[in-house]
């Protein structure tokens, strides 16, 4: 057991190498600009490319030609940034481009507190882009998630051509700790399924039961088509409502029905508990504490930490419940991932524990919310 | 060679639009150049121009508006070998105008073709950034209170190290667009054209009236001699083979004992300049070699070189789950600013809790015993205390042993700043003034 000290923006990057990214592009904004210096750093010497955007516009914009041009991509910013990515959120959503966007969440609104955390940007993330379609949200605990999430990031965007998230927190992403880097579980990385390359090309084409189109880069043998208009299986603009209908269904459906494959969770459960912590991010750190505090005083609850917000992971959150009277959801903010849990759970008390002032939710003020109903 | 126009799909553009015009030239431009499809990537935006890549047999890259530079740059850093050429009408170029200044900037192998017909077309016909202050448009009078933008001289100014502008009505336009797209940079062609559809409804202009206007501006035909520099792909490429890999994160193997047994948790409380967070993390480093589990959780303002600045430090054998303190075991009180902004810690410190008091730091009224330490007598600068206070706490036993945190600084630093650092923490650790 050797430990190294490392913080989460750069378990992040590491995590991104790792997974095969070599292409960043991104714009200085704290308390994420350490992605980018690390990317900077680790990039090059492999024959990567590492960019600063004029603006978060043009960040995220490299990143989507380059992920058209084959590579696995990835940007990096916080809320103020995250809205200038949208418009072109939308377009990797709408046209299935591949690309891992990590927000280290800072205490907003607006340009907010730059230094000080929050998990502001939740709800934002799912759905801060016009047309409303799902996107997947992953949100690391400790710098070690930072790591793997990463890398379940890029497979998963790569395998559901689609924009995934680290929803990560100034106060996981500038916390350093220690891990232990062999015992870090890694998953296998995947690529992106290929399209055949002697024949011509439907860039949305798929088969019957085929849920995500196959891929070929710009700049191959094959011509590709990329549009961020309404666009039939040609790629070209279509007015065709149902195909259009079709497609829709599709975008939305490819990532619903694959939830249950990538509901990442850790849930700690003890028998005949009455009540049931939800938490995520850094503030599942505090509830873990109240957990084991919980277990120590002879008054245990049970615990499940979400590492996939969106879509959410019903299955998952109703088995936790199930034998649960009382749900207490701890969030970083005013009360937003809360709402996903009184839908799935009409039938149960749901209590909000939260806070949105820079600070750390703190063990203390998570065992107050536990004790008193 | 063959015409790369998709005969599938021909030009659906308004008769008598000057876009067609340059749809066939650019066609006539690839074939002079005897380029396949698969060599050629077009990349558009929104607007009439935005259709151009369904013109084409070619790959294509069709996105938001303004934002079709974003792209292309992209395509071309990973695919150095393909000719990226991007539309743009006169509105992408003012909605994209951040863009636009940066292509010209950074200079990458790009062909930009700005379709200029001095008024958005397929939204009405409202005012851009080109439209004449007297034109009668959809934007009534708004479009006479703008100037329009000269994006020619712009672009030089910016540093486009080829800029050409042209009618859309000239004879030789295809071997002018082959000549932007065998330069070998950034190509910049302002193509000014007609809009029928809805820039001449109200606004007499013809191919002549273009000429003479043209003619009436400084020429600007092609490289730009001041600017001529190095591709930004082939130069970033060159710069980027000589940088040193990364080596992997320092694996710290434990190989001491902690003076303490159980989780300890350290603030330091200081101020910017001070260096507090290189401290938190050598204090953190130092418990690695002793096989500790460790974070360290920051707190400063945006402000660089001032404010507060504070470090929270767990050392535990045990998991560590919340990052902040509540009870701290030791405080280092480095600066008042640290201190002032965490006065209410003070009053739940425990008796056995130490404060290691650095002279001149006030500390509000606790149980905790207070170690004082004066290191401006020992002559340790400012910048580092916070590192001195580690060699305090080194000496007295607590949290860490000087052997710790000398292995500490040989991981974290190397020559002279290792040298400097094992020379403080001696000079503090003996109390010699240096």
């Amino acid at each position: 057991m050797a430990y190294s000290l490392l913080e989460g923006n750069e378990a992040i990057a590491r995590g991104a190498v790792a997974a095969g990214c070599r292409f960043f592009a991104g714009y200085p904004i704290t308390p994420a600009t350490t992605i980018y210096h690390n990317m900077l750093n680790l990039l090059p010497p492999l024959g990567g490319i590492c960019l600063q955007g004029e603006d978060e516009i043009a960040s995220i914009g490299f990143c989507l030609g380059a992920s058209m041009a084959g590579m696995k991509v990835m940007t990096a910013t916080s809320g103020p940034g995250i809205s200038l990515y949208s418009e072109n959120l939308s377009f990797a959503i709408g046209s299935e481009i591949p690309i891992v966007i990590v927000d280290v969440q800072r205490l907003g609104p607006s340009t907010g507190s730059a230094t000080r955390g929050a998990d502001g940007d939740i709800n934002f993330l799912r759905w801060g882009s016009s047309g409303g379609l799902p996107v997947i949200v992953l949100a690391p605990v400790d710098v070690q998630d930072c790591f793997t999430l990463t890398l379940q990031a890029f497979n998963l965007a790569e395998e559901f051509r689609c924009p995934v998230f680290l929803a990560s927190n100034k106060e996981i992403g500038m916390t350093r700790e220690s891990i232990d880097l062999q015992k870090v579980a890694t998953p296998g990385i995947v690529e992106r399924s290929a399209a055949p390359s002697n024949q011509p090309l439907l860039p949305f084409g798929v088969d019957p039961g085929q849920q995500v189109p196959n891929f070929l880069p710009i700049g191959n043998k094959v011509l590709v088509r990329q549009t961020s208009s309404t666009h039939g299986a040609d790629g070209y603009i279509t007015t065709d409502s149902a195909a259009i209908a079709r497609n829709q269904e599709r975008l939305e459906n490819k990532l619903l029905s694959a939830i249950n494959r990538f509901s990442f969770h850790e849930h700690y459960s003890i028998k005949h508990t009455d009540t049931l912590l939800i938490a995520y991010g850094v503030s599942a750190r505090a509830a873990k504490a109240v957990f084991k505090a919980q277990k120590r005083r002879g008054k245990p609850i049970s615990l499940l930490v979400l590492k996939t917000l969106w879509p959410v992971p019903e299955n998952v959150i109703q088995q936790a419940a199930r034998d649960a009277r009382r749900i207490v959801v701890v969030e970083m903010n005013l009360g937003q991932y809360i709402r996903e849990i009184k839908r799935i759970l009409p039938q149960k008390q749901v209590d909000f524990c939260g806070q949105m002032d820079g600070r750390l939710i703190t063990p203390a003020r998570i065992t107050e919310a536990v004790d008193h109903e | 060679m063959n015409s790369l126009l998709n005969a599938a799909r021909p030009p659906v553009l308004c008769p008598g639009c000057t876009h067609e015009r340059i749809t066939h030239s650019l066609d006539q431009a690839f074939q002079n150049m005897g380029l396949a499809g698969h060599q050629i990537v077009i990349v558009s935006d929104i607007g009439c121009s935005g259709l151009f890549d369904t013109f084409f047999h070619t790959h294509a890259m069709h996105g938001l508006h303004g934002r079709a530079l974003t792209y292309a740059a992209g395509l071309k850093m990973a695919r150095p070998e393909i000719n990226v050429i991007v539309t743009m009408g006169d509105g992408g170029q003012g909605i994209g105008g951040a863009h636009l200044l940066a292509a010209c900037r950074r200079n990458l192998d790009l062909t930009l073709l700005i379709l200029n017909n001095f008024n958005f077309g397929m939204t009405g016909g409202q005012f851009s950034a080109t439209t004449p202050p007297e034109a009668q448009l959809g934007s009534g009078f708004l479009s006479a209170l703008e100037r329009p933008l000269d994006i020619c001289k712009v672009a030089r100014c910016a540093g486009a190290p080829y800029v050409r502008r042209c009618s859309g009505f000239q004879k030789n336009l295809a071997e002018q667009i082959q000549d932007a797209i065998e330069y070998e940079g950034f190509a910049l062609m302002d193509i000014w054209g007609i809009c029928p559809g809805r820039y001449t409804k109200k606004n007499r202009l013809t191919p002549k009236m273009i000429d003479d206007a043209l003619a009436k501006l400084p020429t600007m035909d092609g490289v730009v001699s001041e600017n001529v520099r190095p591709e930004y792909g082939q130069h970033y490429r060159q710069l980027a083979a000589a940088q040193k890999k990364v080596s992997a994160p320092a694996v710290i193997e434990p190989q001491f004992t902690a003076p303490q047994t159980g989780r300890q948790e350290v603030i330091l409380l200081g101020s910017a300049g001070q260096r507090v967070i290189t401290a938190g993390e050598l204090l953190c480093i130092a418990g690695l070699t002793a096989g500790m589990k460790t974070t360290q959780k920051n707190e400063y303002n945006i402000t660089v070189l001032r404010g507060p600045s504070i470090s929270e430090l767990i050392l535990s054998p045990q998991e560590i789950n919340y990052t902040g303190i509540e009870t701290p075991n030791v405080v280092v009180a480095l600066d008042q600013e640290g201190v002032d902004r965490r006065r209410g810690l003070f009053e739940r410190m425990t008796p056995k809790a130490l404060i290691i008091q650095i002279s001149g730091v006030n500390v509000p009224t606790s149980k905790a015993r207070i170690h004082h330490v004066d290191l401006r007598a020992l002559g340790v600068k400012r910048p580092d205390w916070a590192l001195a206070s580690l060699a305090v706490l080194a000496k007295l036993q607590q949290i860490i042993t000087p052997q710790m945190l000398e292995a500490a600084l040989k991981i974290r630093f190397k020559s002279n700043a290792l040298d400097a650092s094992l020379k403080l923490v001696k000079q503090v650790t003996t109390g010699k003034a240096a």
